[in-house]
């Protein structure tokens, strides 16, 4: 994986909450076999909208989204991640993500970073009065920055220490598990022997 | 101090223990890894980029369930980016070595179906798939989580996952569940309640007399919804409910084995000093049927009630949210329930497509016919769902009535396959999600129990039995 450090790119304010990863990426689109190409599928029933914020100029050039809260609740599908990433997207900031969602953006490379639902609000009418207008966010300092002058908003975002330390080293999980290797051939020569396994009864057949 | 069942059953799988202080996870091991052709192609594609093997073949199970066709199953499958998917997925079984239950196979099914219906979901186990409801695994008293594509490849090249210990909640449900109102209706009202977000960090145990009471299927349907509010999990202890259930099942323990299972699935309850971070209590004596009107699950309110006013709730966010619900719903605050006209009706899914499920839509519909202008779709969650309601008349039942009887896959509930909404159609769903297009682009779905969607087949507008006319027929 990538390493992540900072990154500044156009914020593209998302004024809604609730958006939940069938929103993101609609189950039709999940057919493909890659990690790449999905792209087409993001937001794909309000990309049908002229008026959507991804269909105006320059929000479509973003890569930083700026989300009310509960964003990416609901399925696993990692797809919802790709998506944004394949479309562009570096970054994404919500007051609050669903569980899997954040899970899914560390491993993939995606910062899900967690601000105050004020600071959403002052980014979003800060991107919607200077539309173009760059995000700054700073992992190693845990930091957001945009804007110049009175309206201007710094603030902070949280990341779990885990996540972002690994995403600072581009840190892969496997390499790092299969470095304790050890201690998982220890516990399982010490689980149960009744313990199922999915091959008995075509052994015993 | 004591510990809760899912502190228990962490404990048991910790392969190693983060240093307190580091915000390092926890790694902890899993028992059976499920997974399905969606979720799975890149993870096989990350182990061979990586040169990387299956760790633990013999404790993962794959089966085709999420956009295989229920109509003309036997045939190879007609759109060809689905078959690409599935054939994709017996590509990896075989190179990898992992069983696999094919469309056709007897026991294909929705995963979280068939992972019970085998016997191989067993209390105190770790239980993932790339699916969120995997919680359905938690009914038997297991963490069991749902999880997303890299963390299925971390799975197969092993068999653990790096996991931060959550936080335990309560659920406790005191009281008696009134006739007619199920584990559905109690989950949805739990939702409501406690909002999308509420279970957020924690794994739930649903617990309390009303639980107890529930069969294995009922508290399937419960942890099941457990993703609908946040949870990282949910789970149920174990009882003689849970064992009798398992029992005789093909990869349930048996003989010697049987015993020492059972000596320590019955160690798996909460200890009476045990403290839970947070708790809910909710009184079961007062629910009645429930139904959604909006486009998330914590949009909810009893059958009896009416779409409510958005300006009725309390935080700003809310009633943008559900402004645009009701816009996107196509309905007006204040409409009854009961009122609102249905196309199509859907019963089926990981929440509700179990045996006991169709018994009860069949008794409902039984002797009745599906009203003119709506669509009863029934799609058994696996086949051997769908062979024993046969073996005992039920398709004829709703077949009868008018009801199209499918074969066995998660269907509508995400419309993956052809089994979609049309733009603008409303359905009533036995299912889990009622997002906006989740079964169809601009389809609208109204979240509700089995007896609840069978009656609405039946006058053609959301209903319960008791809104029915009685048969001449009778129950059978």
């Amino acid at each position: 994986m990538e390493a992540f450090r900072t990154h500044t790119g156009i914020g593209v304010p998302l004024r809604r909450s609730n958006v939940d990863t069938d929103q993101i990426i609609p189950a039709v689109y999940l057919k493909r076999v890659t990690r790449t190409g999905f792209e087409d599928g993001l937001f794909a029933a309000w990309r049908g909208e002229p008026s959507f914020v991804l269909n105006r100029d320059p929000y479509d050039a973003g890569s930083v989204l700026v989300a009310g809260p509960d964003f990416g609740t609901g399925s696993s599908r990692e797809h919802a991640v790709w998506a944004l990433q394949n479309y562009g997207f570096r970054v994404v900031l919500s007051p609050r993500f669903g569980d899997i969602f954040r899970g899914n953006a560390g491993k993939a490379g995606l910062l899900a970073g967690q601000v105050d639902e004020k600071v959403v609000q002052r980014l979003w009418s800060l991107l919607e009065a200077e539309p173009g207008t760059t995000i700054s966010v700073d992992l190693v300092e845990k930091t957001v920055r945009a804007g110049t002058g009175p309206e201007a908003v710094e603030d902070s975002f949280d990341i779990d220490d885990y996540t972002r330390w690994r995403l600072l080293e581009g840190l892969d999980d496997i390499s790092l598990t299969l470095a304790h290797d050890a201690d998982i051939a220890a516990y399982e020569s010490q689980r149960p022997a009744w313990k199922p396994t999915t091959v008995s009864t075509r052994a015993g057949a | 101090m004591g510990r809760t069942l899912a502190e228990k059953v962490w404990d048991e799988h910790v392969v190693r223990a983060a240093t307190p202080g580091t915000g390092e996870p926890d790694l902890l091991y899993i028992d059976l890894h499920l997974i399905h052709e969606v979720t799975s192609p890149q993870a096989f594609d990350g182990l061979r980029l990586a040169g990387r093997g299956v760790r633990r073949p013999d404790l993962t199970l794959a089966t085709e369930d999420h956009n295989v066709p229920t109509l003309d199953w036997d045939q190879p499958i007609k759109d060809p980016v689905s078959r690409t998917q599935v054939e994709t997925l017996r590509k990896n079984a075989e190179e990898f070595g992992v069983r696999l239950h094919p469309l056709g196979d007897l026991d294909q099914g929705i995963v979280h179906i068939i992972g019970p219906q085998l016997g191989l979901t067993q209390p105190g186990m770790t239980i993932v798939c790339g699916d969120s409801h995997t919680s359905t695994h938690g009914a038997f008293g297991a963490i069991a989580f749902g999880i997303g594509t890299s963390e299925v490849e971390h799975v197969l090249a092993t068999q653990t996952l790096p996991q931060a210990r959550p936080k335990t909640m309560a659920v406790t449900v005191t009281g008696e569940l009134p006739d007619g109102v199920t584990a559905k209706d109690l989950v949805l009202t739990l939702i409501a309640h406690a909002g999308t977000g509420g279970g957020q960090g924690y794994v739930v145990e649903y617990r309390g007399p009303v639980i107890e009471a529930l069969s294995m299927e009922a508290r399937m349907t419960v942890c099941n919804m457990s993703i609908e509010w946040g949870a990282k999990a949910g789970l149920i202890a174990p009882d003689e409910t849970t064992f009798a259930y398992l029992a005789g099942r093909p990869e349930a323990p048996k003989g010697d084995d049987w015993d020492a299972a059972v000596a320590h699935w019955k160690t798996l309850v909460t200890d009476d000093d045990a403290e839970f971070d947070a708790e809910i209590v909710l009184d079961a004596s007062t629910m009645t049927p429930f139904v959604t009107w909006g486009t998330n699950p914590g949009h909810g309110v009893p059958l009896g009630g009416s779409v409510p006013d958005p300006d009725s709730f309390a935080e700003e966010s809310d009633r943008v949210g559900a402004r645009k619900a009701l816009e996107y719903m196509g309905l007006d605050a204040g409409t009854p329930m009961r009122e609102i006209k249905v196309d199509t009706v859907f019963v089926g899914s990981c929440t509700n497509g179990r045996i006991e499920d169709l018994r009860a839509a069949a008794e409902v519909v039984r002797g009745r016919k599906v009203a003119d202008g709506t669509r009863l779709l029934v799609v058994p969650g696996s086949a051997r769902v769908r062979l024993q309601a046969e073996d005992e008349g039920l398709d004829v039942d709703f077949k009868e009535a008018g009801a199209e009887w499918r074969g066995a896959g998660c269907s509508m509930c995400l419309g993956m396959n052809p089994d979609q909404l049309a733009p603008q159609e409303r359905s009533a769903s036995t299912s889990n999600r009622n997002f906006e297009g989740r079964q169809g682009k601009g389809g609208r779905t109204h979240l509700v129990s089995v007896p609840v969607a069978a009656a609405t087949a039946i006058r053609g507008t959301l209903s319960s039995p008791a809104d029915l006319e009685p048969t001449s027929e009778g129950a059978r």
